[in-house]
């Protein structure tokens, strides 16, 4: 009996604990709210807060933001799957038309998991100048009340809507490269390169470009950005990250690789541009809430990046229409899908800072610079870049990111830039000299860090476990050899 | 019997069916085919990259006729398909030794 009742002295006075600190708690989290509601107010009337606390932030959240940064990273996915991986089945041969497929589809979900694992940690924590730190592995502390911050002071959106809006980036960047080597690389090899590719490269230049610690808190930590954030460049929905970064690292690809057997001797016609046009244009609207979503909130310059990504997009493809006219003396409709990429490529850094007008020239430019890399240079300098990723999203990516040096300018009508060293934010002084400089420099770092990062790993899997089928393989088509099944059984 | 074999640009199909209908001809075989001759093939640009096909597609007509009316069929063909260009096609005629109508057991001109 009287154990017993020992017992249950020590449960009743735990229980009592527990309840005391409850109490306790749910005080404290009332007079946070308490506190934070005239915070929230005096925003209203005094202006922004400074570094305001999670509960402030939780006031600063707009359902039209929130919304719109969800279907924006739906948009971004069906960019990948199935645009992408139509757009690029559709240009291979039959016999290696499930190969693209079920490469695009593995890539993505593997990137996928990666993101959550450790990509999104060492991208968008606060780390070194070239890479963020381990924080938040396994999204470690991010939840639904942890909140991510935007362009504006005192707007807030939902940190896990971040983190699946960019994840649907680092899903697409590797796919892209794929089409650089497409028709004649092992399946296993190209999933390691993936996921250690975006390990080494795409966190790291992720961050380099994309981190900093948001407008609220940057004045207080102005050195708390990336590398090229810091310099100044800008790259308003991923020319660097995502075009050049995955545009060097295919080309590095195709060449350590090798050309496909028959290249130049057989014909390699594509084999259903039905697909390719499908894909492209799932491509086009997708891409709307690449630039348009990456302003991170619903409001005027989303406006601005949307009908920049539009005009310039329309622009690339009847570029390319008209070069071909007078070239070919036929315009092709793989040409106009190529120039509608091309452009919505070139468009990417710029979306949110260029006007319409100018949106159309560097449309324009981006068609006539990729149609002479496409079917001049690489014929000249006799790589095997089978869908054009170098030709199109790297130097479809450099214009845009030089370009965007040029276009940002107030004089031409660009949103120039803020300078969030000062609280609140304020309109900089724009130099678009200095501006094309800084532009360049971030692009050659890309170049670089892609470059030698992608070689280094292209070569050790070379040399390991190897990259190429067989002859026979690629000769059969890597559908049957490699996956066990084909694309159509009419 | 006469075995007749057409090789035709594909669009004459519906001309040379219908003349031949009209004839009284009550059947055909038509298989898709690729071949050259003098008529050049075509070429084709993707992204600037330039393939010349050999092959051009064509049409190959089969009609097993009776000797009477092979001459016929030949000259109706060759009327229908004609578009007075290179690459029009040819027809070929071979003897035909037997023909039997599989559902009847028929054979000889009976059975075409």
């Amino acid at each position: 009996m009287k154990p017993l009742h020992k017992i249950g002295a020590v449960v009743g006075t735990t229980a009592l604990s527990f309840f005391v600190s409850a109490q306790a708690w749910a005080q404290e989290v009332a007079e946070q709210v308490a506190e934070a509601a005239p915070a929230v107010a005096e925003a209203v009337a005094e202006g922004p807060i400074k570094a305001p606390t999670v509960e402030q932030m939780a006031g600063m959240v707009d359902k039209g933001d929130t919304t719109w940064m969800l279907i924006s990273s739906v948009l971004v996915l069906m960019m990948s799957i199935p645009g992408l991986a139509l757009f690029y089945g559709g240009l291979v041969r039959t016999k290696n038309m499930l190969s693209v497929l079920m490469q695009v589809l593995t890539i993505v979900s593997v990137a996928a998991l990666v993101w959550v694992s450790w990509g999104y940690s060492m991208a968008f924590t606060s780390g070194s100048p070239f890479v963020g730190g381990f924080d938040k592995m396994f999204l470690a502390g991010v939840d639904g009340t942890t909140f991510a911050a935007t362009f504006s002071n005192n707007v807030y959106i939902p940190e896990l809507a971040f983190v699946i809006f960019q994840m649907t980036f680092a899903c697409i960047t590797p796919a892209l490269i794929v089409g650089a080597f497409a028709e004649r690389i092992k399946f296993t090899p190209l999933i390691i390169f993936t996921v250690l590719w975006l390990t080494l490269c795409y966190f790291p230049v992720a961050h380099m470009v994309w981190y900093w610690a948001g407008p609220d808190f940057l004045p207080d930590a102005p050195t708390d950005t990336g590398f090229l954030w810091g310099m100044g460049a800008l790259d308003f929905a991923g020319g660097t990250v995502v075009h050049i970064n995955a545009g060097i690292a295919g080309l590095v690809g195709c060449l350590v690789i090798g050309k496909r057997l028959g290249y130049k001797t057989e014909n390699m016609p594509p084999h259903s541009l039905v697909m390719t046009m499908i894909g492209a244009s799932l491509l086009w609207v997708g891409w709307f809430g690449f630039n348009a979503g990456s302003n991170l909130e619903a409001n005027g310059v989303t406006a601005v990046a949307f009908i920049n990504t539009f005009v310039a997009t329309a622009a690339a493809t009847v570029a390319w229409a008209v070069i071909e006219q007078i070239v070919h003396k036929k315009p092709s409709l793989l040409g106009a899908a190529t120039g509608a990429v091309a452009g919505l490529v070139a468009i990417t850094p710029a979306s949110g800072l260029a006007a319409p007008m100018t949106s159309i020239l560097l449309g324009f430019t981006a068609s006539i610079v990729c149609f002479f890399f496409v079917t001049t240079v690489k014929n000249k300098m006799g790589y095997d870049d089978s869908l054009d990723v170098f030709g199109v999203h790297c130097i479809g990516g450099i214009v845009g990111a030089i370009g965007t040096g040029i276009v940002a300018d107030p004089a031409l009508g660009g949103q120039g830039f803020f300078d969030y060293t000062v609280f609140p934010a304020a309109v900089g002084e724009y130099d678009m000299a200095a501006q094309v400089i800084t532009q360049i420099k971030a692009v050659g770092i890309t170049i670089l860090w892609s470059g030698v990062v992608s070689a280094i790993l292209f070569y050790a899997l070379k040399f390991t476990i190897g990259l190429r089928p067989s002859e026979e393989v690629e000769q059969a088509g890597l559908d049957i050899a490699e996956h066990g099944e084909r694309a159509y059984n009419y | 019997m006469k075995f007749i074999i057409a090789i035709i640009k594909p669009f004459r199909l519906d001309e040379v069916r219908e003349a031949l209908t009209s004839l009284g001809i009550a059947g055909m075989t038509v298989t898709e085919v690729k071949g050259f001759g003098r008529q050049k093939g075509q070429t084709e640009i993707y992204r600037g990259a330039e393939y010349t096909t050999n092959m051009v597609p064509k049409l190959k007509i089969e009609i097993a006729a009776s000797d009477d009316i092979a001459p016929q069929v030949v000259e109706t063909i060759q009327a229908a398909a004609n578009t007075d260009s290179i690459g029009d096609g040819k027809i070929f005629v071979l003897d035909l030794a037997a023909a039997t109508r599989i559902r009847t057991g028929e054979t000889g001109d009976t059975a075409l």
